[in-house]
């Protein structure tokens, strides 16, 4: 009875082990047997249509994520996502239909905005030394504010821009399935993110200031320069967001996007980024907006409620993190 | 006489109404343990604080080799050769061993990968960790691409340690270096302090533990309401002289 309860504990402890050492590991096989489940349960689910209707509604939440990602590596939270994401839309737009404003000055001046949004975030976060979640909780009720000033609360239709803004939402097929350059744009994001998060030494002092801040500073680390750069590099990520939801939505909307904050939040968290700072990757908050998206999908074609979707995506949160707290006490 | 390698004199510090430094002298010379020692509030810990860099004191003057220095953060105090091992251990958790040893100092590759696309070399590091590692006779530690929380406590000290001595170039702080330690773990750190004097490197030693201090010290510092009260000689002073002092009990001999 013992003998057996001890290697019970061991292989356990083992995958305790393996789950530390790789933290993305776990996400990837819920995804894989989410998607073989989904699509024993529904002929239509693998078909090339439905999955480029799933990268399609993943695209936007998942490059939010990659932005959240390095902020919550920081023991941060980035509430106004969203918010600036919508901003930027809208101030991409607005200018390029209103003054005429070719489609390239009009994108870069929406990677302008977006940065500046996310500089303002890091400035309160590291001169006044307020709680990055009521930096952003206040942050995002003034970029929300000001996204309805600016648009007068109107809706920009795309007809009215460049071709340059509507890129995004643009297709090409591989193998019967349309893919959007905006799905791309997002894998490139990742790809570069995940790059520099490992083989940098910005990426590593990302790590370590969301580890522990006081020992990286002791440790001659310029913490507040590097909270600065990754809630503005953050900002510009959501702008690139932006320019996705604007091919997504084939318009401007300055009520598009309203619950995006939170959903990146989520899936950077079922993606094994530990919102305690300091551990996690990229690559699995982009697992865990697939994640999010697959079961959604994957629900709604096996017929469940929308309710019940909703209610899967709670447990899949509370059991993530439970995860990451025992993951978290891992011993040598 | 020998020109301390590191020099104090004045230092205040003040925190609102609370004095921490009331004019706090301190010599550290060549080749030597110096143990610093003092009652809790006695300001050890702003101190050292000053002399690495972590607060900057209102007043005084601090030496090195003989010329002022300023150290307006930790980086400024490192790269003047002075590292210091805190009481925190100062290491980022959840990376691994050889991302500790050179936090805050990565090395780059060479050539176009580290120029341009800012790559670290990984390899390096590693090696350079386990070489570090080695010198110092750590030998429980098997892999510097171990997580640092997997480690115990005084393998996480033989790591900040390991991190000091390979770097610090001029002198290395340590702030209750075995506080959190068992009997065995404490001697090999105390067994580190001498293999990192007998490198060459002077050493400040803060502790409470006074038979740790009697045991590695070639000279005692006592501390006492934010000033030095005395140096004594561990060999011709007893312990319970050298706390008598501390907490004001007996003038210190003259």
């Amino acid at each position: 009875m013992t003998v057996v309860e001890e290697r019970d504990r061991s292989v356990l402890t083992r995958v305790q082990h393996l789950l530390h050492a790789q933290a993305t590991i776990g996400p990837a096989v819920v995804l894989l047997v989410s998607v073989v489940v989904f699509a024993l349960l529904s002929d239509r689910f693998l078909t090339p249509g439905n999955i480029s209707l799933v990268l399609q509604q993943v695209a936007v939440v998942g490059t939010l994520a990659v932005g959240q990602t390095i902020v919550i590596l920081t023991a941060g939270i980035d509430l106004s996502c969203g918010a600036i994401m919508v901003l930027t839309s809208i101030v991409m737009a607005k200018v390029a239909a209103e003054t005429g404003l070719p489609g390239l000055p009009a994108l870069l001046l929406g990677f302008l905005v977006g940065t500046l949004c996310g500089l303002l975030n890091g400035l309160l976060v590291t001169r006044l030394k307020l709680p990055p979640f009521i930096v952003t909780l206040g942050t995002l009720n003034v970029f929300f504010a000001l996204n309805l000033w600016y648009s007068g609360s109107a809706t920009i239709r795309g007809t009215d821009m460049p071709p340059l803004l509507l890129w995004t939402g643009q297709t090409f097929t591989v193998g019967g399935t349309r893919i959007t350059y905006g799905s791309i744009l997002l894998v490139l994001l990742v790809a570069v993110m995940a790059f520099v998060l490992k083989n940098t030494a910005w990426g590593r002092h990302v790590y370590s200031t969301g580890d522990d801040l006081e020992a990286s500073r002791l440790s001659g680390i310029r913490t507040a320069r590097v909270l600065l750069s990754v809630y503005a590099t953050a900002g510009l990520i959501y702008a690139v967001a932006a320019w996705t939801l604007i091919g997504r939505i084939a318009s401007a909307s300055p009520q598009a996007g309203q619950t995006d904050n939170l959903d990146s939040i989520t899936a950077v968290v079922i993606g094994g980024t530990s919102l305690f700072g300091g551990r996690g990757a990229v690559v699995g908050s982009l697992i865990g907006a697939l994640i999010v998206g697959v079961f959604r999908n994957g629900l709604a074609l096996a017929g469940v409620d929308v309710l019940w979707q909703t209610m899967a995506v709670g447990v899949l949160i509370i059991v993530a993190v439970s995860l990451d707290q025992w993951i978290r006490k891992v011993k040598a | 006489m020998t020109t301390p390698i590191l020099q104090a004199t004045g230092l205040v510090k003040r925190y609102g109404k609370v004095t921490a430094l009331a004019g706090s002298d301190l010599e550290l010379l060549p080749g030597e343990v110096l143990a610093v020692i003092g009652d809790n509030g006695a300001g050890k810990s702003s101190l050292i604080k000053a002399l690495s860099g972590a607060v900057i004191p209102d007043e005084g003057e601090i030496l090195l080799d003989g010329r002022p220095v300023s150290f307006p953060s930790p980086l400024d105090a490192r790269r003047a050769g002075i590292e210091t091992v805190h009481q925190s251990l100062a290491v980022a958790p959840s990376l691994d061993i050889a991302a500790n040893l050179f936090l805050g100092r990565e090395r780059r590759r060479p050539g176009v990968l580290g120029s341009v696309f800012r790559m670290l070399d990984r390899t390096g590091m590693r090696e350079e960790a386990r070489r570090q590692l080695d010198a110092l006779g750590i030998m429980t530690i098997q892999n510097p691409g171990q997580a640092v929380e997997t480690l115990s406590g005084g393998q996480r000290q033989a790591v900040a340690v390991a991190r000091a001595a390979a770097f610090g170039s001029r002198v290395v702080i340590m702030d209750e270096p075995t506080a959190a330690l068992g009997v065995r773990e404490s001697r090999a750190v105390l067994d580190l302090i001498l293999q990192v004097r007998d490198r060459g490197l002077p050493v400040i030693l803060i502790s409470h533990n006074m038979p740790h201090v009697f045991e590695v010290a070639d000279r005692i510092h006592i501390q006492r309401l934010g000033r030095r009260k005395a140096v004594v000689d561990p060999k011709s002073v007893s312990m319970s002289d050298a706390v008598a002092i501390m907490t004001g009990a007996l003038e210190p001999p003259a």
